[in-house]
């Protein structure tokens, strides 16, 4: 298998991160040495095998749905790179 | 006093109790120490200032029944402070003040430590050797222009270096035990459910646990009784019975049964590595354990499986940083170009590498191929350990397959870099506990650890395992200041 700069620019779309011709071509060698380091599980049966999906193998807790810290809105907004006192702002995404 | 610096936890805790010692004493030790050892770049921020108020707050009402009292520490640069900048080693965080306390250090401040400041480490925890930190890379203290290991370099180099007493790191697949191996300091992964991620920046959720890292085991057992707890607001927290591991810490390890892995024995291992497995296995057999050979089959898939695994879950921890809520946020023509160009312009090749391999192999139409593939490995991978423990108690290894080694060596090839972790990724595949202890030197007189593989919930065991061997080992850190002018 091989990943070409189609898939790559494919990948980086679905990643929501913007790469130029030049790293995209250095993500393709990347990923394909790493993929090929991957292609090696291909060796194993796994037909029967069920997937290990959580490591703890405990059953989530419940707790009841309450609100525990009140009026933290200030707190919240507080790292946000632009806002406008009660809210996040992003560029206009309506025309 | 004039070698603060040089003593254990232990013995500061001791000394502060017996009142030889104040807080303030140490905590100004410390600082003073740290502001000479700037070229090892082991802090990202520091909080010298509030440090020495808080020191000299406890020193007037010092309550010394704590567990850690008056005691600095600094911490890897991935948990969450309330009130000081928490980066993870990334752009995309270099402005984040976290308005919340991670549960992990707000146990460290109840039992009245206090925070010396933030610690140098590979970006989001991905890395073996802190070069891809966006503060720059971090030197190890045994060497100039050697890697002190990752992801918790920063953190390993100021335990090693005496900048710190003691500290906390982070293991995703080694980021604890490969570090500490590196620097010659006691790294414990707790089983995962041990210690809560709450505050912990995320990158991959099913592996990621936090742990002590230390100049003995000692201490170690000290500091993990003060970190493991459940937590409610860690939906793995598990709530099992916790031991206090360092009260009853013991060298008795009789009748053990420890099992030796014939698969770590791999291909191009250096003799150095092989010999000092060896002599571990008679310091075990001297504590009057009994050491047994087993098979861990599915050893050599554990890498690839971490790999899909790990990517995985960062793509998806990940997507938050997405320049609205917090962190940098770079300019756009629109909401689509402006998370594209935050996020290229925020992460770094290493993370933007993983979050491409996470995104690919969960995308439509390889979900199945990778993913689920890599699940049912680890299920494997766990069975084989789960087998083992049939037979024996703990299991004994080298925690890599090498010494640490030069900055820049292995940056152009990740596949190289990946290897380092081949012994310690199967621990967290597997969510068991593991502890990596200093045991010997290489020819260059870097310092080799090996590494003790405990049962889920058994951190006692391990730690009783790794203390009996220490006095048998009787490590000396080769330290020489080198840094200091």
């Amino acid at each position: 298998m091989s990943i070409d700069l189609k898939t790559i620019k494919h990948i980086s779309k679905l990643s929501r991160i913007s790469v130029d011709e030049k790293r995209a071509e250095k993500l393709a060698d990347d990923l394909n040495s790493i993929f090929e380091f991957i292609e090696k599980l291909n060796e194993l049966k796994t037909d029967d095998v069920k997937p290990l999906t959580s490591i703890a193998e405990t059953t989530l807790k419940f707790r009841s749905d309450e609100i525990k810290s009140k009026n933290i809105r200030e707190q919240i907004i507080k790292n946000s790179p632009e806002d406008n006192e009660d809210y996040f702002v992003v560029p206009k995404v309506i025309e | 006093m004039s070698d603060i610096t040089k003593q254990s936890l232990t013995e500061l805790v001791e000394n502060i109790k017996n009142k030889k010692l104040s807080s303030t004493d140490v905590t100004k030790a410390f600082i003073q120490r740290s502001e000479k050892s700037s070229e090892l770049n082991a802090y990202i921020t520091d909080d010298f200032a509030p440090a020495l108020d808080k020191a000299k707050k406890f020193d007037q009402n010092p309550n010394l029944d704590l567990k850690l009292p008056g005691i600095p520490m600094a911490v890897k640069d991935l948990f969450c402070t309330k009130n000081v900048k928490t980066t993870a080693g990334s752009k995309i965080l270099n402005n984040f003040v976290p308005t919340y306390e991670s549960t992990v250090t707000e146990n460290i401040w109840n039992e009245g430590a206090i925070l010396l400041g933030k610690l140098n480490c590979d970006e989001f925890a991905m890395g073996s050797s802190n070069e891809t930190s966006h503060f720059g890379n971090v030197q190890n203290p045994i060497d100039k222009n050697l890697v002190p290991g990752g992801s918790s370099g920063g953190s390993a180099s100021a335990v090693a270096g005496q900048l710190t007493p003691i500290t906390i790191g982070t293991d995703t697949g080694g980021s604890i035990r490969q570090p500490a191996s590196f620097t010659g300091i006691v790294g414990l992964k707790p089983t995962y459910g041990s210690c809560s991620r709450y505050g912990i920046v995320a990158f991959a959720s099913s592996l990621d646990q936090a742990g002590p890292m230390a100049q003995n085991v000692k201490d170690c057992a000290l500091l993990q009784e003060v970190i493991s707890t459940y937590d409610s607001k860690d939906s793995t927290s598990i709530n099992f019975k916790r031991n206090h591991y360092s009260k009853e810490l013991t060298k008795n390890i009789k009748g053990k049964k420890i099992g030796i892995p014939k698969e770590y024995r791999v291909d191009g291992m250096p003799k150095e590595i092989e010999d000092l497995w060896q002599k571990g296995i008679q310091y075990v057999k001297d504590c009057g354990a009994e050491t047994i050979d087993i098979s861990l089959p599915h050893t050599s898939y554990a890498l690839p499986t971490y790999y899909i695994v790990a990517p995985a879950e960062a793509s998806s921890n990940l997507a938050r940083y997405d320049g609205v809520k917090y962190g940098y946020r770079a300019k756009g023509e629109n909401l689509i170009d402006m998370y594209e160009k935050t996020r290229s312009e925020g992460f770094g090749a290493e993370v933007q590498r993983r979050i491409m391999i996470g995104t690919y192999v969960l995308s439509s139409g390889y979900y199945d191929a990778y993913y689920l593939k890599a699940q049912k490995v680890r299920k494997l991978i766990k069975n084989d350990f789960d087998e083992a423990y049939k037979k024996v108690d703990a299991i004994l290894t080298p925690s890599t397959p090498s010494s640490a080694f030069k900055i820049g060596e292995k940056t152009n090839d990740p596949v190289s870099m990946y290897l380092n972790d081949i012994f310690t990724v199967p621990v967290n595949l597997a969510g068991l506990p593991g502890i990596s202890i200093p045991a010997g030197h290489d020819t260059k007189g870097y310092p080799l650890g090996l590494q003790i593989i405990g049962k889920a919930f058994d951190e006692q065991n391990i730690l009783n395992i790794a203390f009996a061997m220490e006095e048998k080992i009787n490590f000396k850190n080769k330290i020489t200041d080198w840094w200091i002018k």
